[in-house]
């Protein structure tokens, strides 16, 4: 695993009965995995679900317990076919990523699992990653859910509600023999909050009882003529199954008073904003005491059409609060309806944005848009909502929007890609601009300035896959990135096996940072560090010949600029055929200095000799022209401007997070920008030799300084 | 939109509207701590027996990039817990906590800072972002418009610079921001509470804690400024004076210094006597007569061209550039200024380095022949230039990386006797070159100052695309080139002062984002 622990968090997992958790939502979801029985847990990570797979890699000793058997999965299709193991046994089985690019990737498995059906219960918890702060393409998880049946929960944002659907769900599962889906969003996933815990348990039917007595079952194997009997069974069985349940438990909640002119339909995840825009139109107070009838759909799939006729019935017109799009539950909800006669008017989408963000803001608008067209007098005297464009239309703030500069991420201090994309900068500079392919993950910053590299990525892991359309021998090469954890997410046979079979004459560029990082810097098969529980240590030099690769070249050392642009230089022109794989690898430095730089605080406390190194500008030799700059965009590397009224521009600067890995100073040495770039290094406890050598050496120096010094016209003033 | 006959009607909202839990917006860089802070937040709440909720949005804005930490809390009514939002709503926020002064601008744009609400406590120091840092000259955006903004919009403010305040107490911006939330009394609770949450944390309490005190005292001390004098705005050269005491210690430099003092106009003295100081250290005090003879010159012919109705703006720039055209960078001058006696110093302080440490250096050096032969002889190297195999031979011995120790012996020497050869630099080919170009540059300003005296200005302020070594020289040589010849071509026009201006501008920014050749042939078409 990464240098870095999850002991706090792991703590959590072991609350008992009546005892209180207080935590990231995330987190009650992984304490309420082990609450309900789970024989086995999957998945991959990405955000916002990582830290529930961290979480479990480091609570190896709370699963061994409990009897769980825990891994992180090579991608989303390998966790989803785990969930295989409920198809003939009674064993409860949970598997997590990020949602919608984690379900692309598994729909094959779970379209399967779908249609067979399960015995015990199968749980998917999808991190909806929709809307700010979201990385990924805004599509919905729930079309997934309605294509192949399978339940999706969207519980209201509350630990106690989440914990409890998670158990409901398992339950509703089994109950219906299909797999369920729970969604939660990013703010949700991230959301403190506390509930009250229960004991973990232990499955009755463990994952070592299945492998002794295996069972198979013909019928639940998709073929025909089995699969259009599933297609039948899903309807005819496992459909009002799940409704009853759903139904008998109540998993869906009414809030408010039992009769009104007019009522909302929401997802559960919608439930508190939509709160807080009652509040703001005075139809609730903060504690949810709402006056207009609420239906909070913590089931998104089915509808329940019992419960929404019997909802809609007395009322003029409902209201369905449903983030993203298209709008399926207004669909659902106009043809329960129509279906049955009922004349209530169903709203959504004409009063609510199409696409985006359901912020408060956003639903107070829709709600108060839809009570104006439907029930007036309940917005009574209408207290002022908050609204800020009187402030944004002063002309201070106007002026400012064109002074604030975006700030995107970029690669963190230290990081090793970046010299590798300064090469590729450079050696651009001599052969012309070429066809990049990115991929997913940290390296996609190469996008984004000062690099301004790549022109498409295609999803994870196939980077490498999404230049096969270049292949053929003849103009400029392309090149195609792609990192470790998307090397063996997919990108050995999708991408590498692929350009080798079909002999691309392309570049291949592989990230290898010993972690797969931008998740959070989980261990992958070519990971370097030692690991107990995994193999690790598996190259990806080997991998990549073992499919047939023969024109490979290794950098063990990234931040040799000069070495790299080299490489790229060679694979760029030279005339061998088929692909040319370059794998450059250097320590995530994020990881790196988690696992580095408390030995080095150690070692210098208990008086070890320890060279700590920095870089540093020489601020007279700088002429602010900024090139290091952008061929570096580092975080510790910034600009000053100077006290010296004949400077116009203002000069680079490298602060103290400088973590020396040595970026600049290869830049500005390989692409001869200037000789301002300096290392600094300071020796902790040295020894008498170091001493010795530092005393003849300074002597010397100093007395060579002074004696120029003396000749000098001395600049000071007085 | 108020209705008439809304207002007629009978039914009251339900509730109190102003009923809400106090909501906390934190806005901070990815990587920067906001969530430390955020957590200690919702644990003050907490603690207090309140309902506390944070929401955070990290993705991939956890590698550097801009992102919002919101926490919402209220008290528990009996049975009764509040239902809690979980994000920001525009107009509606009681306190922004901003990490960063460009985000806290960021902050006014969301509409988050709102006049008789928002408290918003800032720490006004910059991180520059990457497009401020990579422009190929000043890019900084500019504080003031912050100060300005928030000025306007909140409600109360509460802005220093609380990174320094963190470092100089050993700690990080987090309990600053804390100390100062603490303060504000935006919060109803006590100091000693705050002081609870941070202890609890076990992490590097004494540093937080001194921290947070720090940040809580300078809030409530009665001379605490709420913003505008103490925003440390980034200020333009133009606009900034040189702040040089009158008298150098050395006896030859006064005498220089007494007669820029005697021979030129006043609006011109400081910076005449900061390029002075700039030439001399670069060459010598004969070097130093020479740029203060320059300027007398061109003094005279600025008189001639009614300079004193002007502000003498001519020999004020000429002032500026021709110090730095003199003082161009070249191997000696870098060698010099790396073996200085106080360079030491200054990156020992720097890195913080002591007495019961060694400190090395390790300089990234590229020279190649061309700097080389600079040196030289000029008629020696334009020997050498002329033998195009000798050369390229040469160049491919001399031309490669290399790495300088600076503080071992061998290399010290090296760099030494390299800072020596000053003695021979004015024979130097480089300086001919150097020299010849200044000429014609002045030449050029002053031609064009005859007809329009605002374009000579103009065109001496275009001596600055000149900079850097190698590559980078060479493209601001070329730079300045099209620049001037295009100058020459619309000289005439009445307005050529302010296309020179642009043109300038659009140069400088030219290899990130700026489109000389687009202005030059939006120039051509209506020229």
């Amino acid at each position: 695993m990464a240098e870095r622990s999850f002991a706090r968090e792991v703590e959590h997992l072991r609350l008992g009965k009546g005892e209180e958790f207080r935590g990231e939502a995330i987190l009650a979801i992984t304490k309420g995995l082990l609450q309900a029985g789970v024989s086995y847990v999957g998945g991959y990570q990405g955000s916002p679900i990582s830290h529930l797979m961290d979480v479990l890699a480091d609570a190896k000793d709370i699963l061994d317990d409990l009897g769980v058997n825990f891994q992180s999965s090579a991608n989303e299709a390998t966790a989803a076919a785990m969930l295989s193991a409920s198809v003939m046994y009674p064993l409860r089985g949970a598997v997590a990523w990020k949602s919608t690019v984690g379900t692309n990737v598994a729909s094959d498995a779970l379209a399967n699992l779908a249609s067979g059906g399960v015995m015990g219960g199968a749980m998917v918890i999808i991190g909806e990653d929709y809307g700010e702060g979201s990385s990924i393409m805004q599509e919905r998880t729930h079309a997934f859910a309605m294509k192949s049946q399978m339940w999706l929960l969207d519980p209201r944002p509350d630990h106690g509600r989440i914990v409890d659907l998670i158990e409901k769900g398992f339950e509703l599962s089994e109950a219906s023999n299909t797999p369920v889906m729970l969604e939660v969003r990013v703010r949700t996933c991230h959301m403190h909050g506390a509930f009250e815990c229960k004991d973990n348990v232990r499955p009755a039917f463990t994952i070592e009882d299945a492998k002794n007595a295996p069972k198979r079952d013909l019928g639940r194997i998709v073929l025909p003529p089995a699969a259009y009997e599933h297609e039948q069974e899903k309807i005819t069985k496992r459909l009002p199954a799940a409704i009853e349940f759903i139904r008998g438990n109540r998993l869906n909640e009414w809030f408010g008073p039992d009769e009104g002119k007019v009522g909302i339909v929401l997802q559960g995840g919608m439930y508190n904003n939509v709160i807080r825009a009652l509040q703001y139109l005075g139809l609730s107070d903060a504690y949810g005491t709402t006056q207009v009838p609420l239906y909070v759909m913590n089931v998104t799939y089915p509808v329940i059409d019992s419960e929404v006729a019997e909802f809609a019935r007395d009322k003029t017109s409902i209201l369905m609060v449903e983030e993203g799009q298209p709008e399926y539950l207004e669909q659902a909800l106009n043809t329960v309806l129509k279906r049955q006669g009922i004349a209530t008017r169903v709203q959504g989408k004409d009063v609510l944005p199409m696409a985006g963000d359901y912020t408060v803001q956003a639903i107070a608008q829709g709600l108060a848009t839809f009570l104006e067209q439907n029930d007036p007098r309940l917005l009574g005297n209408r207290p002022p909502l908050p609204d800020a464009r009187a402030v944004l239309a002063e002309p201070v703030v106007a002026k400012l929007k064109s002074v604030v500069p975006p700030r995107p991420p970029g690669l963190c201090t230290g990081c090793p890609e970046r010299p590798i994309f300064a090469a590729m900068k450079l050696v651009q500079q001599e052969l012309g601009e070429h066809h990049i392919s990115a991929d997913i993950g940290c390296h996609l910053f190469s996008i984004l300035p000062p690099f301004n590299l790549g022109a498409t990525t295609m999803g994870f892991g196939l980077g490498a896959a999404s230049s096969a359309a270049f292949g053929q021998r003849g103009g400029k090469r392309s090149i195609s990135v792609m990192g470790d954890g998307g090397f063996w997410h997919n990108g050995l046979t999708s991408g590498i096996g692929n350009a080798v079979f079909n002999k691309h004459d392309g570049v291949f560029l592989i990230v290898d940072n010993y972690y797969s990082s931008a998740t959070g810097g989980q261990d992958i098969l070519s990971s370097r560090a030692p690991n107990k529980n995994r193999k690790t240590n598996n190259p990806l030099s080997k991998a990549v010949a073992g499919v047939g690769a023969t024109w490979v070249r290794e950098v063990d050392n990234t931040y040799d600029v000069g070495r790299m642009r080299e490489v790229f230089r060679e694979a760029l022109t030279t005339n061998d055929e088929g692909p040319k794989i370059i794998i450059a690898s250097s320590e995530c430095m994020l990881n790196k200095q988690r696992r580095v730089r408390p030995l080095v605080t150690k070692a210098i406390r208990s008086g070890k000799r320890v060279v700590k190194e920095r870089f540093g500008v020489d601020e007279d030799v700088c002429t602010g022209d900024h090139a290091c700059i952008r061929l570096s965009g580092c975080p510790s590397l910034s600009v000053k401007q100077l006290d010296d009224p004949l400077r116009d521009d203002p000069v680079a600067a490298i602060d103290n997070s400088c973590v020396a890995c040595g970026n600049c100073g290869e830049v500005a040495e390989a692409a001869v920008l200037c000789p301002s770039f300096y290392r600094a290094d300071v020796i902790h406890n040295p020894t008498a030799c170091d001493r010795f050598k530092e005393r003849l050496s300074m002597g010397l120096i100093r007395v060579l300084q002074r004696h120029r010094e003396r000749r000098r016209v001395s600049m000071e003033f007085a | 939109m108020m209705r008439d006959d809304s207002l007629r009607l009978p039914l009251a909202p339900v509730g109190d509207p102003t009923e809400r839990p106090i909501s906390i917006a934190i806005v901070a860089m990815g990587g920067q701590g906001g969530g430390v802070l955020t957590g200690w937040i919702v644990k003050l709440a907490e603690d207090a027996g309140w309902v506390a909720q944070s929401t955070s949005v990290p993705g991939v804005a956890q590698r550097t990039g801009a992102t919002i930490y919101y926490v919402e809390m209220m008290r528990p009514s009996g049975n009764l817990k509040p239902v809690l939002a979980q994000m920001p709503t525009p107009g509606d926020v009681d306190i922004v906590l901003a990490s960063e002064f460009m985000e806290a601008g960021r902050s006014v744009l969301r509409g988050i800072v709102t006049p008789g609400r928002t408290t918003l406590i800032a720490s006004d120091h910059r991180s520059l972002t990457i497009s401020e840092k990579s422009a190929p000259g000043l890019g900084i955006a500019d504080s003031a418009a912050v100060t300005d903004a928030i000025g306007v919009t909140a409600r109360q403010t509460i802005v220093f610079d609380m990174n320094a305040l963190a470092v100089a107490n050993g700690s990080v911006i987090s309990a600053a921001l804390f100390g100062s939330l603490a303060a504000s009394g935006a919060l109803p609770f006590t100091r000693t509470d705050y002081h609870a949450v941070i202890k609890a944390d076990g992490k590097g309490v004494e540093a937080s804690v001194r921290t947070f005190d720090a940040a809580f005292d300078q809030v409530t001390a009665p001379q605490h400024i709420a913003f505008a004098d103490t925003a440390s705005t980034l200020e333009t050269a133009e606009t900034r004076v040189a702040p040089l005491p009158p008298r150098p210690t050395d006896q030859r430099l006064g005498e220089r210094v007494e007669r820029i003092r005697r021979n030129l106009p006043q609006q011109a003295q400081d910076m005449a006597v900061a390029g002075l100081v700039k030439v001399v250290d670069f060459q010598d005090l004969a070097y130093g007569d020479q740029y203060i003879a320059l300027l007398e010159g061109l003094l005279v012919r600025d008189k001639a061209l009614g300079g004193e109705t002007q502000d003498y703006a001519f020999t004020l720039q000429a002032a500026k550039y021709l110090a730095n055209a003199m003082a161009y960078d070249d191997v000696v001058r870098v060698a010099d200024l790396k073996t200085r006696r106080a360079r030491y110093g200054r990156i020992a302080k720097e890195v913080g380095a002591g007495p019961q440490h060694i400190l090395h250096t390790t300089e990234y050096m590229h020279p190649r022949l061309e700097e080389i032969a600079g040196i030289l002889p000029a008629g020696f190297a334009t020997w050498l230039q002329s033998r195009a195999g000798l050369y390229r031979w040469l160049d491919r011995k001399v031309s490669k990386g290399r790495r300088v120790r600076t503080y071992s012996a061998g290399w010290f020497i090296m760099l030494y006797v390299v800072a020596g050869l000053r003695w021979m630099r004015r024979s130097s080919l480089r300086h001919s070159i150097e020299v010849a170009s200044r000429d014609r540059w002045l030449e050029d300003a002053l031609g064009m100052a005859q007809t329009n005296y605002a374009l000579g200005v103009e065109v001496l302020k275009c001596r600055r695309l000149i900079k850097g070594y190698s590559d980078t020289h060479a493209r601001g040589q070329s730079k300045f080139a099209k620049v001037i010849a295009e100058i020459r071509s619309l000289s005439l026009r009445d307005d050529a002062a302010e296309w020179a201006r642009r043109l300038r501008e659009a140069a400088i920014r030219d290899s990130e984002g700026g489109d000389l050749e687009g202005l030059i042939k939006t120039i051509r078409s209506f020229t």
